[in-house]
């Protein structure tokens, strides 16, 4: 076989020699034709006895031409195209490739030639700079990270940063902790259907109540506060006292000027205060014993005394007077032997108050009575410099309450809010004009508890005022023919704003939050549209009695893990023995190794799923086989009143979308065909992992067909013939 | 004509000194065990000054101040609250609802027996 570069050298060496017999042959022929033909004999008899001389020359004039061609042509033609070569595997090689110098070409060529080396060596070197300082960044940024890490996994304090959707982006490990004491299902899922990477704060924490820390935290932004924070204190479901204190994350691409659209999330530190508020709550008692209980046995016994004091006393009354001091005397003593042995009791609790501007008070408590009560609210007779010491929530709870009643009780119309200083409280008057109502009527309000908004709170009025150590009362003014509710409440301690440093934050705070945390979009987008990769998934398995759920077998395990924006986050994961309340049939035992004995003891399946379900909550569930479980979840629906609603995704279907023309689609199948590490197979909780990891794989590649979105991939799922399978 | 002092308080402790107080200054004294007792009583008595106690049984002392000063014809009645309640924020609120002295315990009854006399010198 001649190669082509071969087979075009010797057509140019051909061509060059035809060109040239073909100019020999013409010139003999033209001469031929001018001569006379006495001149044409004379010439054939000169030539023909030296015929072969001339073909000799013209032999060796060709063969003369085609070396000459044939170095050139090596030199001009192929010597190029080598180089071309060459210079093209230099542009695709990925490291450095020596040009091997070619002694064929020409002088001009070879320069070339050099100095396409020497780019090539330029590039590398440029090449070698970038790929230096890629990696000396992101060794810093993993340094940082690990920094990062390590600076939170220090802290005592709990931490969790949140997106503004209140989403959790990162927590430390005292964070799970804490959250593990939080969990309703302590033993179940150890908390970790509460803390988790993209999981939601609001299972933890009333939205309502974070909510309005921000607001808080926006308003101070607003006029320039430095570093405002907002704390509240909150009674979890299990009966726990967290103080929260609330630190804004600016966005750093926002501009400075409106302070409300740079927040980017919040940072959260958590603290268990239970323990510490009982002890106080305690001495608070204590105190209160002894002080109002005792001074009204002080009272008598000094007018006892006093009585005494006079020497025209009778008597008898003299003996009736020093039984009541003897008898008060008694008395204080047995109160302060019942006070401290009443240490263990239940008591009420003083919470933290904050620092609140008085005008910012109002603002938001005509704003919020304004939204709920569908009336007007003026605002008069404001001190406006006027700080209060307030726990905010509670107290514009207590407000709105109170003017919904007005509302919905006697349809009074116009409603003023009225603050001012006095002496060393402030009094906060809610004031309304028209009808006249009974002082027990209004009265009565204050110990009912507060509803607004079809919400409900367990405090009432009277509690709220209490936690402010203020007062609150019913007054009517008849002159104006308006009557108001006053509450006395304390004053900030000290009177300049606690955010008053106008210091810009920006150069003060480290800024740890360059990895793409603060991205995440609204969640409130259906999750049917979102790209497959942005969504968070339940993959879970289960471990049953058999293979019949209809015939009522039962669930024994359940193992699930979460995948987070394309990660898979082995460390959340939830894994539970169930007691299935029937016998294991034998011959699924040595399939899932579970025995009698080990689900004996174990929570039953009405435990176990609501933690599960929390566990799940907001993400997409993800099975191999998903039917199959999706019926064990479905069938204890009624007993349980626990449903999943969510969207589910099963990788056998879409195994059997992606690679169609395969027989199997085992799970084993398909870690077979990813080798993917199959460990622990057949537990629920290793079963789950090699499900995610099959998840992970299978997702690029339904996207390289064009899948994108949750709705596509299940509507795919339900077009594979696998799916006409049915449990 | 002696004056008319009603001593409104449940514990009999007290009430026995403020008793032999009052009418050695030479009042007549009415007695009072609960909040509806006292309310009636001044309804019914008209006593010229109320040595009210806050923590009563049946009505609290605010609410029985409140529903005096709420009718005409009482307005005449002189409310000097006597209480355990020593924070001022109850003293605040006693006065705000119509109470014209207010005595944290424990006083001293000298003390007790001159504010009465002032008050009463007010209204002749």
């Amino acid at each position: 076989m001649i190669k082509p570069a071969e087979r075009r050298r010797m057509l140019a060496m051909a061509a060059a020699c035809a060109a040239l017999a073909a100019w020999a042959g013409l010139t003999a022929a033209g001469l031929w034709a001018t001569l006379a033909p006495g001149e044409r004999q004379a010439l054939a008899a000169v030539l023909a006895p030296r015929i072969a001389l001339l073909g000799l020359s013209g032999a060796a004039a060709l063969a003369g031409l085609a070396w000459a061609v044939h170095r050139l042509y090596r030199r001009h033609v192929s010597a190029p195209a080598r180089l071309l070569e060459q210079t093209r595997l230099l542009l695709a090689a990925p490291g450095p490739q020596p040009l091997v110098s070619d002694p064929q070409s020409s002088e001009g060529l070879q320069g070339l030639a050099g100095a396409i080396g020497e780019l090539a060596a330029q590039r590398d070197h440029l090449r070698g700079d970038v790929a230096q300082q890629v990696t000396d960044a992101s060794q810093s940024v993993q340094q940082e990270k690990n920094r990062l890490a390590a600076l939170m996994s220090e802290l005592t304090q709990s931490v969790v940063v949140c997106n503004l959707d209140g989403r959790i982006l990162l927590y430390n490990s005292r964070a799970r902790l804490q959250f593990r004491a939080l969990s309703q299902a302590p033993g179940l899922a150890g908390g970790a259907e509460l803390m988790g990477i993209g999981r939601s704060i609001y299972a933890v924490f009333d939205r309502q109540l974070v909510a309005h820390a921000l607001d808080s935290i926006h308003q101070r932004l607003r006029r320039g506060a430095a570093s405002p924070s907002a704390q509240f204190v909150t009674a979890t479901a299990s009966g726990q006292l967290i103080r929260v204190q609330m630190a804004p994350v600016r966005n750093p691409q926002a501009g400075q000027a409106d302070g409300a659209g740079a927040l980017g999330g919040f940072v959260l530190m958590l603290d268990n205060v239970t323990q510490r508020f009982e002890e106080e709550s305690l001495r608070d008692q204590l105190l209160h014993g002894l002080t109002e209980g005792s001074r009204s046995s002080l009272a008598n016994v000094q007018a006892a005394v006093d009585m005494l004091g006079y020497a025209d006393l009778e008597p008898e009354m003299r003996e009736r007077f020093l039984g009541v001091v003897r008898e008060e005397v008694a008395t204080m003593g047995r109160r302060i032997t019942d006070l401290a042995h009443r240490a263990t009791e239940g008591m009420k609790t003083r919470w933290p108050l904050e620092d609140m501007l008085g005008a910012d008070l109002l603002a938001a408590a005509r704003r919020q009575v304004e939204t709920h009560c569908q009336r007007p609210v003026a605002v008069e007779g404001l001190d406006a410099g006027l700080w209060l010491k307030v726990e905010s929530f509670t107290l514009l709870q207590a407000l709105t309450y109170l003017a919904g009643r007005l509302v919905d009780e006697f349809d009074v119309k116009h409603l003023q809010l009225r603050l001012q200083r006095a002496g060393q409280r402030a009094q906060l008057d809610l004031v309304w004009t028209g009808q006249a109502m009974s002082t027990e009527t209004v009265m009565a309000w204050e110990m009912d508890p507060m509803r607004t908004g079809g919400q409900s709170s367990p405090l009432t009025v009277r509690d709220v005022v209490e936690r402010h150590g203020g007062e609150m009362w019913f007054e009517r003014e008849r002159v104006r023919h308006q009557a108001f509710f006053r509450f006395l409440l304390p004053l900030a301690t000290d009177e300049a704003p606690p955010g008053a440093g106008q210091i810009l934050h920006s150069d003060s705070r480290p800024e740890y939050y360059d990895f793409d945390l603060f991205q995440a979009s609204a969640l409130a987008s259906v999750l049917d549209d979102r790209p497959l990769a942005s969504l968070s998934f339940t993959v879970f398995d289960t471990e049953t009695t058999g293979l019949d759920p209809t015939g009522g077998d039962q669930i024994i395990q359940i193992g699930a893990t979460r995948i987070v924006n394309g990660r898979l986050l082995r460390q959340e994961s939830f894994e539970q023995l169930v007691n299935p309340g029937r016998l294991i049939s034998p011959a699924s035992i040595p399939i899932h190794g579970i025995t009698q004995d080990m689900v004996a003891g174990q929570p039953g399946i009405a435990e176990v799923l609501p933690a599960f379900h929390a566990f799940a909550e907001d993400t997409v569930l993800v099975a191999h086989n998903a039917a199959f479980d999706m019926k064990f979840l479905q069938l204890q629906e009624a007993a349980t009143g626990v449903a999943f609603r969510q969207p589910v995704l099963d990788t056998l279907l879409l195994s059997a979308v992606v690679h169609p023309q395969q027989a199997s689609h085992r799970l084993e199948a398909i870690a077979g065909r990813f080798n993917i590490t199959v460990l622990g197979r057949h537990t629920a909780l290793g079963d789950a992992m090699v499900t995610a990891e099959v998840l992970l794989r299978l997702l690029p590649l339904l996207q390289a067909q064009g899948i994108h979105t949750l709705r596509q991939a299940r509507e795919a799922a339900q077009a594979t013939y696998l799916a006409r399978l049915r449990y | 004509m002696s004056r008319t002092i009603l001593v409104a308080d449940d514990e009999p402790n007290i009430v026995i000194s403020l008793e032999y107080l009052m009418q050695r200054e030479g009042y007549t004294v009415l007695v009072a065990r609960d909040g509806q007792e006292a309310l009636d009583m001044i309804e019914r008595d008209r006593p010229d000054l109320v040595l009210l106690d806050v923590m009563m049984p049946k009505k609290s002392g605010f609410e029985v101040c409140q529903a005096v000063r709420a009718s005409p014809a009482l307005q005449a009645t002189q409310i000097l609250m006597l209480t355990a309640k020593g924070r001022d924020t109850d003293v605040a609120k006693g006065l705000a609802l119509g109470a014209d002295a207010y005595m944290t315990k424990p006083f001293s009854t000298r003390e007790l027996a001159q504010k009465v006399a002032e008050m009463l010198a007010t209204r002749p």
